[in-house]
Order: C-alpha cells, then sequence, then structure tokens
C-alpha cells in the first residue's frame, strides 16, 4: 500500500515536455465529466476505517475518470458534424442546398420531403437509437419507418383522429392517442391494448427507465400507467384545465406540462400535488422542451418570445424575441430548434447563451406540428401538415453511440437482450424526482421519513377537494332526501380527511428529555443530563 | 465554408460474416446515460436478492464414525484429503469430493484428542487420552484408489507413550518437530520415543497448542488456568502470557499476517491479537452464544471460520466485529472443530453427531467452470452490491440469516442484558465525580493483564 502511494508522488514530480502538457489539460477538462462532481469531504469523519477506506475509492474513481477521458480522446470511432463559415458568411444564411453539395451521398438520403396532402398535420417520433421512425397524420394515417434503409415496415389507416404518437421501450410497440381512447399497435400494426380509462388523450409520452406511458387528456388529467403490467400507477387531477402541452424530462423522469395560464408545473406519479409551478409567460405556454443534461428547459409562449430557463435555481437565463414557436426540441448536443408557421429556426449555445445557428423554410402553405432531432445523427425530423420532411443540421447528434445504451445497428438478438435488460433495470415511480442524484446518498440519520407539515396540508386538501367534488348519483324511488344526499358527502369528505394522520397537538403535554437551550439555565450539578447531540 | 455531418456506413458498425463477434462501441459519457444511479441501485437491489436465491451452502456430509468428531488435520500437500478422529479413537481419512472414507487409521484406545500432519504431507501425527503418540504414514493417492469398495487400514509406524493424556498435538512448518499439550509443553522430534524439549508451565494442563506459519521456532499455547501463552522453542520458557478471564479454546495463526493471531476463547468470543503487543486485543470476534470450540483461517488471511458449542459455525472477516454468514442445521449437534480449505472455498465441521459436513464458504458461489462472462457479472453484481449495502433495504436483504429458536433467543437475552449493562454504566459515571469511572473498552475488557 505504501509503494503505490510513493509512486503516485514520484509521478507528480516528472515534468511532462509542453505539447503534452497541453493534452494534460485537455484530458484534465474531459476528467471532470467523468467525475460527476465533487469528491466527499472526508475530514469530518472521525472513524478511520471508515476514512481510509473511502479514500482509497474516492481515488478508484479518480483513476477511472483518467481512463475515461483517456479512451474519450483517442479510442472514439467518430467525432462530431460542424459548420464553419469563413469571415463574412453567417452560418444561417446557409441553405440546405448548399449543405447538399458539400456532403457525401450516405447524409444526403437524410434529405427529404414527404409529400401526404390528404392525412392532416403530421406527429413524428423517434425510437431511443433513432433508427426507426413512427409519423401519425391527424385524419388517420400511422407509418412506421425504418431510417436506415428508408423502408416502410408498416402503415395503417385508423379511420379515426389521431392526436399524438409514441413508441414504448423498442420498435416492436408503439401507441397511438385516437379520438376516444388510446391504444397500443405491436409493430405490425395489430392493435394490441385499448387503453379506456384515461379518456380522449391530447399528449402521449413514455418514461423509458420507468416502463411509464404518460398521457394528459382533454380534461386535464394526467395518467401514467406501468406498460409492463397494465397497471395505472397514478392518475392525478392537475386542476388546471384543459392543456396539450406535455413533455417529459430525461434526466430525471418529471413531466412538466404547460397552462393556458402561461404556467408549467412539474408533476411525479407519487404525489398530487405539483413539485413545481412556475409562471413563465403572460399567456398560455405553447410549447415545452428539456435539453438532455437536464438542467435547461425551453418554454415558448404565445407572446411570441421563447425563454430559456434554468432548473436548478428556476431563474430565467434568457429571452429570446421574435417568433411565436409552436414547436420547441433540444438535440443531443444542446441546440434547440423552434418551429413557427412554415420557418424552422434552430439555435446554438457555441458562444454561451443560445443564438442564430441555421434556419430551414419550407413552402408557404406547410405548417409545421412537430420538430424533433433524431438522435445519434446530424438530422432533423419536421411533421408538417402536408407530410414530414427531415433535414441536415450539423453539429446536432452525438456522433458515437454505446452499444449498451442505444444501438443503431441492432439485430434481433442484441434488441431480444437488450428488452430483457431494460426490464431488469427497471425503475419504480418512487424514483422521480427533482434531484436524481439523492439516490443512493446517506440522508443525516432520522428515525422515520416524515413530509413536512407543508406537504402533508397541501395533500390534505387536494384531497378534500377532491371529495367534495365527486358526483352522487341521484337515487330514485323516494331514497333521494336531501339530508341523506348531505349526510353522504359529508362521510365522503370526512373519509378523505381520515387518510391523513392526526397532527401532534402540541398543547397535549409531553415528558421531554432537557434540550440545549434549556442545559444552559440547568444548575450545574444537572448539566450532564442534558441531552447531547 | 467547412460542413461534416455523422455519417456511418453500414460495414464499419456490423460484422462481416456470420462467424466474427458482433462490433460493440463504448462511450461511457454520463449525459447518455440519465438516472444511472438509480439504475445501479436497482441493480444492486437485484443482486442482493439473487444471492439470496441461490445461497446453498450445504454440499454434503460425510459420515461414518460411530462417535462424535473431536478434532480435524488438513494435508498441506493435497486438496482432496482430510483427516477427522472422533472420540472413539477411530482415525479416518477421507476424500471429499466423493465423501467417502479412503483409509482408516485404527490403534488407539480412547479419544483421540489432536491430529496433525506434517508439512510435507507424509507423516500423520494423532494423540489421545490413551497417553499415546502415533505417527502413521499417509497413503499416496493413486489411480488404484479409485476403487471406493476397498476401505485400507494400515499399521502406525510409531507408537510414543507418555505419562499423561494428552490433549493436542500440532506440527511445526519447514521442520521436522512435532508439539504436543497435556500436562506440559513437549516437543519431539519425529524419530525419537523420548520428548526432545519440554516446557512446564504450573498446575494446569495445557490445551491446545499451534505453530506459527511464518516463523518455525514460534508456537502459541492456551492453557487450563485462562493463559495464553507465546513460546519460543530455543528458550527456556514463556515469552509472552496473555492472562484473560476465560479459557482459551483453541488459537489459529492468521496465514498472511504471521504475527498475528485469533484465540477462541469459551465465553463466546474471539479475540485478535498482535503477537507482539498483548496489552490489549486488536479485535473483538463477537457473535457467538455459547463456547467457541475451533477456530481455523482461510488461506487468504481475510477471514476465519469458528465451530461452537452453540451448534452453528460462523465465518467472520479477519477485521471485523461480526459475522458475516452462519450455518446450522437441525441434525447438526455441538461443533467440535472445523477447517478452511486450502483453495479457500469450502468449510468442513466435524460435530458430536458424528459426521463431517462440507460447506460452500461463499454461500451463493457457483462451483465448477464459470465462463469469463458470468464470472465478470458476478463481479459486477459483488461490486454494486457493496456499493449500495449501507442503504437500508438493501442492507437489510444481505444481512437477513435466519437463526435457529435458541441462537435467537438466546442473543435477545444477551442483548437486552448487554443494554442493561450499558445503561447502568453510564448513569453510574454520570453521577460520579468525572475522571473517577473509567470505561474500559472491549479490546481490554476480558484482559486482566500481560505477564512479561
Amino acid at each position: 500500500m505504501e509503494v503505490a502511494l510513493e509512486d503516485d508522488n514520484l509521478m507528480e514530480k516528472v515534468v511532462l515536455p509542453p505539447d503534452e502538457q497541453e493534452i494534460d489539460v485537455e484530458l484534465e477538462a474531459k476528467e471532470k465529466k467523468y467525475l460527476r462532481g465533487e469528491g466527499a469531504n472526508l475530514e469530518i469523519l472521525k472513524d478511520k476505517k471508515l476514512k481510509t477506506q473511502l479514500a482509497s475509492r474516492e481515488k478508484l474513481y479518480g483513476k477511472s475518470a483518467k481512463a475515461a477521458a483517456k479512451i474519450e480522446k483517442w479510442l472514439l470511432p467518430a467525432s462530431a458534424g460542424y459548420l464553419e463559415t469563413d469571415g463574412l458568411e453567417k452560418t444561417w444564411r446557409v441553405k440546405q442546398t448548399d449543405i447538399a453539395k458539400e456532403v457525401d451521398k450516405l447524409s444526403l438520403r437524410n434529405q427529404y420531403d414527404i409529400v401526404l396532402p390528404d392525412f392532416g398535420p403530421y406527429k413524428l417520433d423517434f425510437t431511443a437509437s433513432g433508427r426507426h421512425m413512427l409519423a401519425g397524420g391527424r385524419k388517420g394515417h400511422l407509418a412506421l419507418v425504418d431510417m436506415m434503409n428508408m423502408n416502410l415496415i408498416k402503415e395503417i389507416q385508423v379511420r379515426e383522429t389521431v392526436r399524438d404518437v409514441a413508441f414504448l421501450h423498442n420498435d416492436q410497440f408503439f401507441a397511438a392517442a385516437q379520438k376516444k381512447y388510446s391504444y397500443i399497435y405491436a409493430r405490425d400494426g395489430t392493435e394490441l391494448h385499448c387503453l379506456k380509462e384515461r379518456g380522449p388523450v391530447a399528449r402521449l409520452r413514455f418514461l423509458k427507465n420507468h416502463f411509464l406511458l404518460a398521457s394528459v387528456n382533454k380534461i386535464g388529467q394526467l395518467h401514467y400507467q406501468d406498460v409492463t403490467y397494465g397497471d395505472m400507477v397514478a392518475s392525478i387531477r392537475t386542476g388546471k384545465g384543459r392543456t396539450d402541452v406535455m413533455e417529459v424530462n430525461p434526466y430525471n423522469g418529471v413531466v412538466a406540462l404547460g397552462h393556458s395560464g402561461g404556467t408549467v408545473t412539474m408533476w411525479k406519479p407519487t404525489s398530487q400535488a405539483p413539485l413545481v409551478q412556475m409562471q413563465c409567460h403572460p399567456g398560455p405556454v405553447s410549447s415545452v422542451a428539456f435539453h438532455p443534461n437536464g438542467h435547461l428547459m425551453a418554454t415558448s409562449g404565445k407572446e411570441r418570445k421563447v425563454k430559456i430557463w434554468d432548473l436548478r435555481k428556476f431563474e430565467e437565463i434568457q429571452t429570446i424575441h421574435g417568433f411565436h414557436a409552436k414547436t420547441l426540441s433540444f438535440s443531443q448536443k444542446g441546440l434547440l430548434a423552434a418551429g413557427t408557421g412554415s420557418f424552422v429556426q434552430v439555435l446554438g449555445d457555441s458562444s454561451g447563451a443560445y443564438s442564430r445557428y441555421m434556419s430551414h423554410s419550407m413552402v408557404k402553405g406547410y405548417q409545421i406540428e412537430k420538430v424533433m432531432f433524431r438522435p445519434y445523427e446530424d438530422v432533423l425530423g419536421m411533421g408538417h401538415s402536408m407530410g414530414w420532411s427531415s433535414v441536415l443540421i450539423p453539429g446536432s447528434g452525438e456522433p458515437n453511440f454505446d452499444s449498451w445504451v442505444a444501438n443503431p445497428f441492432e439485430t434481433s438478438k442484441q434488441r431480444r437482450e437488450k428488452e430483457v435488460h431494460l426490464l431488469l433495470d427497471k425503475l419504480p415511480p418512487e424514483t422521480i424526482m427533482l434531484d436524481p442524484s439523492k439516490i443512493g446518498a446517506m440522508r443525516p440519520s432520522r428515525r422515520k421519513e416524515k413530509p413536512t407539515r407543508g406537504e402533508i396540508e397541501a395533500e390534505k386538501e387536494v384531497a378534500i377537494e377532491a371529495a367534495k367534488s365527486i358526483e352522487l348519483k341521484k337515487k330514485t324511488k323516494g331514497r333521494n332526501k336531501p339530508s341523506k344526499r348531505t349526510k353522504n358527502k359529508k362521510e365522503l369528505v370526512e373519509k378523505a380527511k381520515r387518510t391523513f394522520p392526526e397532527q401532534e397537538h402540541s398543547a397535549v403535554g409531553k415528558k421531554r428529555r432537557i434540550g440545549e437551550d434549556a442545559a444552559a439555565e440547568l444548575p450545574t450539578s444537572l448539566k450532564r443530563f442534558a441531552r447531547k447531540n | 465554408m467547412r460542413i461534416k455531418t455523422i455519417s456511418r456506413s453500414v460495414d464499419e458498425f456490423t460484422r462481416e460474416r456470420s462467424q466474427d463477434l458482433q462490433r460493440v462501441f463504448h462511450n461511457f459519457d454520463p449525459s447518455l446515460r440519465p438516472m444511472e444511479k438509480a439504475v445501479e441501485y436497482q441493480r444492486a437491489l437485484t443482486a442482493a436478492k439473487l444471492e439470496k436465491i441461490f445461497a446453498r451452502p450445504f454440499v454434503g456430509a460425510m459420515d461414518g464414525h460411530r462417535d462424535g468428531i473431536s478434532c480435524m488435520a488438513k494435508n498441506p500437500n493435497y486438496l482432496k484429503g482430510i483427516f477427522s478422529a472422533s472420540m472413539d479413537g477411530d482415525i479416518r481419512l477421507w476424500d471429499i469430493a466423493t465423501r467417502r472414507t479412503v483409509c482408516q487409521f485404527p490403534g488407539h484406545q480412547g479419544a483421540v484428542r489432536g491430529l496433525t500432519v506434517s508439512t510435507d504431507g507424509n507423516v500423520l501425527v494423532s494423540c489421545g487420552t490413551d497417553c499415546n503418540v502415533r505417527l502413521w504414514s499417509v497413503p499416496r493417492p493413486s489411480l488404484e484408489d479409485s476403487d471406493l469398495s476397498s476401505e485400507k487400514s494400515t499399521e502406525p509406524s510409531a507408537v510414543y507413550t507418555c505419562k499423561n493424556a494428552l490433549l493436542a498435538v500440532d506440527h511445526q512448518f519447514e521442520g521436522d518437530l512435532f508439539a504436543t499439550a497435556g500436562a506440559q509443553l513437549d516437543i519431539w522430534n519425529h524419530n525419537r520415543s523420548q520428548p526432545v524439549q519440554s516446557f512446564t508451565s504450573g498446575s494446569h494442563s495445557v490445551i491446545s497448542v499451534r505453530f506459527n506459519p511464518g516463523e518455525p521456532d514460534i508456537l502459541a499455547t492456551s492453557s487450563g488456568d485462562n493463559h495464553i501463552s507465546i513460546y519460543d522453542i530455543r528458550m527456556s520458557s514463556a515469552a509472552r502470557k496473555i492472562l484473560m478471564r476465560t479459557k482459551t479454546n483453541s488459537i489459529a495463526w492468521n496465514p498472511m499476517e504471521p504475527m498475528n493471531f485469533t484465540a477462541a476463547n469459551e465465553d463466546g468470543n474471539c479475540y485478535s491479537f498482535d503477537g507482539r503487543k498483548n496489552e490489549e486485543a486488536k479485535c473483538v470476534h463477537k457473535d457467538h452464544v455459547s463456547a467457541v470450540m475451533d477456530i481455523d483461517f482461510s488461506p487468504t488471511g481475510r477471514e476465519f471460520v469458528t465451530g461452537s458449542y452453540d451448534r452453528s459455525v460462523r465465518i467472520f472477516p479477519y477485521n471485523g466485529g461480526h459475522s458475516r454468514e452462519i450455518y446450522h442445521t437441525k441434525r447438526m449437534q455441538r461443533v467440535f472443530c472445523v477447517k478452511y480449505s486450502s483453495d479457500a472455498t469450502y468449510v468442513i465441521s466435524g460435530s458430536d453427531d458424528t459426521n463431517l459436513r462440507l460447506w460452500k464458504a461463499k454461500a451463493s458461489e457457483q462451483l465448477g467452470v464459470i465462463l469469463p462472462r458470468e464470472q465478470k457479472k458476478h463481479e459486477y453484481n459483488e461490486a454494486v452490491k457493496n456499493r449500495y449495502k449501507h442503504l437500508p433495504e438493501i442492507k437489510r436483504i444481505v444481512r437477513h440469516r435466519h437463526l435457529p429458536k435458541p441462537i435467537y433467543k438466546a442473543k435477545a437475552e444477551s442483548r437486552a442484558m448487554n443494554d442493561a449493562k450499558r445503561r447502568k454504566d453510564e448513569r453510574r459515571k454520570a453521577h460520579s465525580a468525572p475522571g473517577t469511572v473509567v470505561t474500559e473498552s472491549h479490546r481490554t475488557r476480558r484482559i486482566i493483564k500481560e505477564v512479561e
């Protein structure tokens, strides 16, 4: 053990030549990303055994971060795309036709327009690996496309309004929100399930790690359903009315709804009250998007502003004026695409704040319904009123995929294995929280996990409101006395109250051990019996 | 204007022929893995549960003896064999793989009290209450032994007689001396019929003896008057002596740190000492509820196994105060001897019910040949479980063991008694003038004094 320490000390003293020093600095910057935050403060520990164990662990973390940084520098097979203009030319004046001249044939296949004027505005969804795309037209057209070969795998016409589409955990299953109910289909188009409980759904999103299908319906109710065994995990009455703006934060699994009052609320399935309520815009919120690192949120309102928010402090970072973005999407590398009318603008944060990077305008009549970046490719997919299109945005996708996270070149065997592993790693819905790094951390010891008084009160009020608004069936044949009706209503409210344990009243005197403040008043002979903290 | 977009050609990312391996690519970027901590926690939970599902430690029992097993010996050169001796003088050599007796060594009239094998594996030394020391030559294992129907028996190569009953024997590492314990401690040579050297230490008999694996001339003994003594055979009297409150039944030296030894005491605790510094124990291992009868270290030096009068076998980490594993069966009665196999995979216990039992050292281990991918998965499961094992849900699963009712009740009782005692001591301390009442640490509590 001691010999290893000496070796480390020796290595630190060697002075490197200047270009290797540069590489070292670069590697250090990369290392920070892999260290995932600060190391633990070991000075406050008194237990020597624990201290040495944790110190050796911290060393190991440092070593693995170094190794990962080296791999990133030398061993990754592909490098990111870029668009660099010289001098006076601006990047946002570069058109797709100019890009087409400079780029290779394989990328050119990703620039296309598919015109299907009969079936209404199209919504899109991609699988996690970016290989498959699901397009759903308002008038009932569902199409599953393999993007690698541009193969149409299956298309069906459900002959009903389709409001939203979503893939489940892989390309084998997808869900469509249709006129009255939502349906789950298999890859070959067979209808597997009809989800009646949700009612007419406006937006559907899938939480991958938890296998939860989240939806918001026309009444403003939020439903979470576990698709592995079909249990409805939560159905939450938001109380804020009808909305069709719903997005999932990929970093922590929290669902954000944008309301017509300009508020954005964040929800988790285990509580009836929202986690956060933010007043984002003076008017209705048109669209919400989350950056993959979980710290940034972009919202757009009808007053033609796009605002970028920091989710750690819940503060506004930036406002972009000028256009009303009907749809927003972040790419894996942090580019923001905003679609308004028949015009898409892509903003990039290369200079710290989001500024114009590229733009694309379509034929005047094509109203863009949804923009979505394709994972692991430099491609932006747009669903519009006349079909769907795809354009090249260099530098938007992550060039190196990890075969165990998402593999665009998956074989069927690998897909089946991955499905099993995903199911084994399925997270329970309790793990959805604003700060997921709290999982596995030790809390300062407390006897029992108690929600604060405020939280209990809030939940209680919500439950009482819900109980009060339950409509009782009007009985016939003389059983519908008003006195009985009021009594039953009161009972329902009492029942809702009863589920919350009574708050301890400090009025009832309890024998208490002498606290620290009281210790100062004690005579000296009794001081040793004061409670030691 | 320079433009580059991501374009992946299919040949680079897929395999050429179906005989090739699939191509896999790594990107360790944390931003590609949202909720990685929660996923890891989930995997740790699953790993803990799987470990419990696969925990089947009992491999088999070897029966054949007609009286309770009194002692066992490992052959340092041959992994598959173990010697055991019983209270009626029957010594057998077992083949662990087939769990059958290979050879019998009849001859002792009374109980055989000590058994040991020389380091080269040729000579077996046994001693018993009939005041005899017998030397046997160990049969070489050969292909003919695979014929299991013949149980051979051999004649002792030498019989030496003493004046008093003998209680323990141990052989020197890398030498041809062995020590017997009885009324006094005797050092013998293979070829002499009288002891080469004798150490007397007062009126009480010497109960157990153990040579140090690192220093060939040092041995540790325990005597009936609660002493633990360390002797150097080149000197004429004990080098160190520790007086404890209760007697020590057995001692084992740590094979990886030969200056440390652990003593199995009559009060149910095991005390680890540094051989050079005896004022306080390095560690007190507390989990048995009755006297600890025997102790043996794993060849890795990282854990040891103990067998106790309370019908259980426990495995302790070398530096931890509580056992990581307990083995018990309804049919296993008082455990008198335990051995850790030389490949650190098995634990053998010999008990009062005339059986030797073979247990796995790691209860959920997969025996046999393991593929490299399986091995990696096991290692990953172990690592991820260790990362989260302090969290309540996982701790509960990892720690959970079913205890037989007598042990459970005895532990609850002793816990209540210790709590009461501790509370009373605290109050006594609080009511006295500060500094007059000193709490003794557990490591020194049971040691009365160190002599020399």
